[in-house]
Parts: C-alpha cells; structure tokens; sequence
C-alpha cells in the first residue's frame, strides 16, 4: 500500500513539474537561453489564483486570470529583456534572466508581503476513496487532470493546426520557416504566452496543493524544471514529460527509502547526473 | 578600522573565488552553476582541521586538496557532457554536496560548524593572507593565460572540435582547468570559514554558485582584472546599500539584468569599447 501511495505522489509532483518545465522547453527548443525567471512567473501565477479566488470565490476564474496576465507578461519579458540578447552567448541570457529572477522574488515580497498568502477557504480539500483505502484529494486529481487536458490540448495545437505547424517548423529551422512565409516574431511572441500561462497554471495548483504562496516558492522551480528539461534532452516535449514524471517518483520513493544519507533536491540531482553520465544527451533527442 | 579589514577580507575572498571560476569558465569555456561546492568543500576541509588543532595555514594546502581532486571527477564527467548538459551536471554536483552535508551528523547537519577558531595572527593577518592568496592566484592565472595551457584552454572555449582535429589533447586541458580552478575555490572557501567562522549547508547554495557566475560574466568572461574588480564591487555591494535596506536585492538583481542587457560582454567589453570611440 505504501508502494502505491509512494507512486501516487510521485506522479501528482511529477505532473506539477511538467507544467513548469514544459514552458521552459518549449522556450529552449525555440531560442536556446535557460530562461531561469520562468520560475517568477511561476510564483507570480500562484499570487493571482490565490488573490483573485479570494476576491471573486471563483476559482476557474482565477485560474484564467492567472495564466492570461502571466502570458502577456512572458511576452513582455521576451520583448524587452530576450530579443535585444538573442545574438550573444546564450551565458548572457543567462545571466540576465537569473538577475530578473532575483528582481522579481523581491518585488513579490515588497508587494506581496515576506509571509505569503493562502486561500480564505482553501478550495477541493475533500478526500475521494480509489478502492483499496488509497485516498486523494481533489486538489491532486484536479492537478493531475490538468496536466491531461493541457498537454492534450497543446499536442492538438501542434499538430493540427497551422499556427502550430508554423511553431514547429520554426522550432526545426526558423531561417527556412521564415523564407516560407511563417512570421518568426509571432511565432516566438505565442510561444512565451503559452509558456508563461503554463507556469501560472501550475502556480495556482501548488497554490491549490500546499494552500501556501510565498516569495520564494519559484526557487524550485528555477533549478529543478532546469534539470528536468535537461534530463529530457533539452528541447524535446516528449522527453520533459517523462523527465517529469521519473523524477517526481524518484523524489517520493527517495525520501522514504535513502532520505537518511541525501535530502529531497540532492536524491533528484543524483537520478539526474546518472542519468547523463549513461545518456549525455538526455533521454529523449530533442525535435 | 575593524569594518574596513572585514570589508578588505570579503573583497580578497571573492576574488579569489570569481578569479579560480574565470579558469574553468573564461578560460576553458566549460560553464559550472555549481562552483559554491568546491567553495563549500574547501570551507567544511579547513573548518573541520583547524577544529582539529591543525594551523589555518597548513589547513589551507588539504582544503585545495580535496576539492582539486573532487574537481578532477567533475572535470572527468565534462568529458561527457558538454554546454548547456555540463551547465546543469554541474548544477546537479552542486545540490548533491549541500545535500550530503545537510544529512551527516559528523558535519553538523543542518546546523552546520560553529566555533571556527580564530586565525592566530588576528583579522588584519587573515586579510593579508587572503590578499596574498588572491595576488598569488591572479599571478599564476595571468601566467597561464599567456602560456601554452593558455592557448590550449582557449582553442577549446572557441570550438572544441576543432581543436581536438588540431592535435590538441582536449581531454587533458579540460581537466587542469577543472582542478586549478576547484582547488583555487578550495583556498577561498577554507579562508572564507575562518573569515565569517561559522558554515552551515545554506552558505553554499545555487545563489551562491550563481553569484559567482554573475561575478565571472559581469567583468567579462576571461580577463583577469575585469573579473577581479566585478567581484570586489559586487561582493560589497549590498554593504554599500545598506541604507536602502528594504531594496538591496532587488537593485542588485535590476543591476545584474541591466548589465548584461546593455553590455553583454562585461566591463571588460564596456570598456574596450570607449576606448574604440576615444580613437
């Protein structure tokens, strides 16, 4: 029983980190830069579920809210702070992107206050029984239906319609995508709306999940979706995925069975850096 | 008086730090995010000797020890990984040290090492010691920057594959890289723990590796004395926003951004520049 319960919330967490890190590899596979203030717009996502189910009582609301406003704000981001950079080393981005990072952690608790926020009345607390006594809340088979639903969504998006055809062929090769016709800016200003909106929506689930957002609950997902995204081959959503959910069962059976010798982030980083010694280039090649 | 030899010693420290990165990275080319774990290595190596009786000054030479020869597996795993993969291997290193550390009992766990003795000629000899260390380490970088290693390191920062087609024995010139410039963080961590006399498994997180990147890339990956200054001015700076105490980070964090969206090749680049359009 404590196998599947294990195996439960490895999946649940695993789910929460492919929402995060999809963004960012979506953001890689199109312009190559770590883009580490993804993770601000993580928490910035879980601010606004949280501020606006309070307002409104209404949480889909908040949760649209959350993912349209933390889009634009992808967008913006890439406009001001990526486009000028695209041509220097990918360490510059890097850098500046960990700078904004920083900016904003501060800004949210400038704003937001150091103590973080929680829902008045924390919504899909209630238990369901799966048989078998193993018990889930609401909250972690709404995290895990969205996942579904989203990532359905976007593997419809890029199949079978012609802006998604146009995001692949610029993702395989923007020069020839372009003599095509395909717009390359609006290619990449939808890409970090989707990216962005995803980090929010996973915001609001942690939000839903610990019914806690602080300041800092981006750190995490700043290096963890990072190693993720690198597990799964940089670029490749197939392979962040999995990535994802490997590391997420991974973390749960870890901490029960060696939490003793290694904590929590450092089990996920020994599964990774094996990982890449055995398959250097990730698990999935990217395309 | 007090303030500014702590002030001094801080500045040593980082340079030294920023300077043995710049080997690794500005040289060699091979980005680590997790550089704080050498720093780390050599500062638990020198607390744990020095509470052991042994004098900082010989404590100094095992701390660059051990964390050259845990560089020396890192440097060996860049054999396999490469740019971005290597990035995050690092990274990964990085996390599993503070993770060990915060679960073995022996180390002090979470609560880390405290009581660290005190250097025996006072905080002016520490900062003279630092001084001379960071002095040392700039030297010798200098010296193999214009060296045949020099060269070396270079050809592969440019285009790795090409220069193993020129006979160049990559494989070898990434790990010197590695040990040098681990072993260098090893002295700074080591001199770092009896400078602040306490270390705990938070004093040497990603912020902290990234922190020194930020340092290594804001003067301009490669150039000695730019490196050197970014990482005396930044490593002081938030002392120097004492006085808008509620904002500091986040100037700090806008500063970082502002640089390198304005000037991404560093001071170094900054100023070549003005000195292009004085001519």
């Amino acid at each position: 029983m404590l196998a599947l319960d294990l195996l439960l919330q490895g999946i649940v967490q695993g789910a929460i980190y492919a929402l995060i890190a999809l963004g960012l590899t979506l953001i890689y596979g199109l312009l190559r830069i770590l883009h580490v203030a993804h993770a601000a717009l993580f928490t910035l996502g879980g601010y606004i579920g949280v501020i606006v189910t309070n307002e409104t009582g209404s949480l889909p609301l908040a949760l649209i809210v959350a993912m349209v406003s933390v889009g634009l704000l992808g967008i913006v981001i890439y406009r001001l702070a990526y486009k000028p950079l695209l041509d220097q080393s990918p360490l510059v981005a890097l850098i500046a992107s960990i700078g904004l990072f920083i900016a904003f952690e501060e800004v949210f608790r400038l704003v937001f206050g150091s103590y973080g926020l929680s829902f008045e009345n924390p919504p899909l607390r209630t238990q369901v029984n799966l048989g078998g006594g193993l018990l889930i809340s609401h909250s972690k088979l709404l995290v895990i239906g969205m996942a579904i639903v989203i990532l359905s969504i976007l593997a419809w998006l890029s199949t079978r319609t012609r802006t998604g055809i146009a995001w692949k062929a610029t993702v395989t090769d923007s020069q020839i995508a372009s003599s095509f016709g395909i717009n390359i800016e609006r290619v990449r200003y939808l890409n970090f709306f989707i990216g962005s909106a995803l980090a929010a929506a996973a915001g609001v689930m942690v939000a839903l999940l610990t019914n806690l957002v602080e300041p800092t609950m981006g750190a995490v997902a700043s290096y963890k979706a990072l190693a993720i995204i690198v597990l799964g081959g940089l670029g490749s959503v197939r392979g962040t995925l999995v990535a994802s959910i490997a590391i997420g069962i991974v973390e749960s059976f870890g901490t029960v069975y060696v939490g003793h010798i290694l904590d929590r982030d450092a089990l996920a980083f020994a599964f990774l850096v094996i990982a890449l010694m055995i398959r250097p280039q990730g698990l999935f090649k990217a395309g | 008086m007090a303030y500014e030899v702590i002030l001094l010693t801080t500045m040593a420290i980082m340079v030294l730090f920023a300077l043995s990165l710049n080997v690794i990275t500005g040289f060699c080319g091979q980005v680590s995010l997790g550089h704080a774990a050498f720093y780390g290595i050599g500062a638990y190596v020198g607390a744990m000797l020095t509470k052991a009786g042994w004098p900082l000054l010989i404590a100094l030479l095992p701390a660059a020890g051990i964390a050259g020869l845990i560089g020396f597996f890192v440097g060996l795993m860049s054999l396999r990984v490469r740019h971005d993969f290597l990035a995050i291997t690092t990274m990964g290193i990085a996390f599993l040290f503070v993770g060990f550390v915060r679960k073995q009992e022996w180390l002090g766990g979470e609560i880390g090492i405290s009581g660290i003795p005190a250097f025996g000629f006072g905080r002016i000899g520490l900062l003279v010691v630092a001084l001379a260390c960071a002095g040392l380490f700039a030297a010798v970088t200098v010296y193999l920057k214009r060296s045949w290693m020099g060269f070396g390191f270079d050809s592969i920062a440019d285009d790795e594959d090409t220069a193993r087609i020129l006979g160049i024995d990559v494989p070898r010139f990434k790990l010197w890289a590695f040990v040098i410039g681990t072993a260098g963080a090893g002295v700074a961590g080591a001199l770092y723990a009896h400078h602040v006399r306490y270390i705990g498994p938070d004093s040497f997180g990603f912020v902290e590796s990234v922190t020194v990147l930020a340092m290594v890339i804001i003067g301009g990956i490669g150039s000695v004395w730019a490196v050197a200054l970014a990482a005396a001015v930044l490593s002081v700076l938030p002392l120097w926003f004492q006085f808008i105490d509620d904002y500091k980070l986040l100037i700090y964090g806008l500063l970082v951004f502002a640089v390198m969206r304005f000037s991404p090749n560093g001071i170094a680049g900054a100023l070549q520049s003005f000195r292009r359009r004085l001519r």
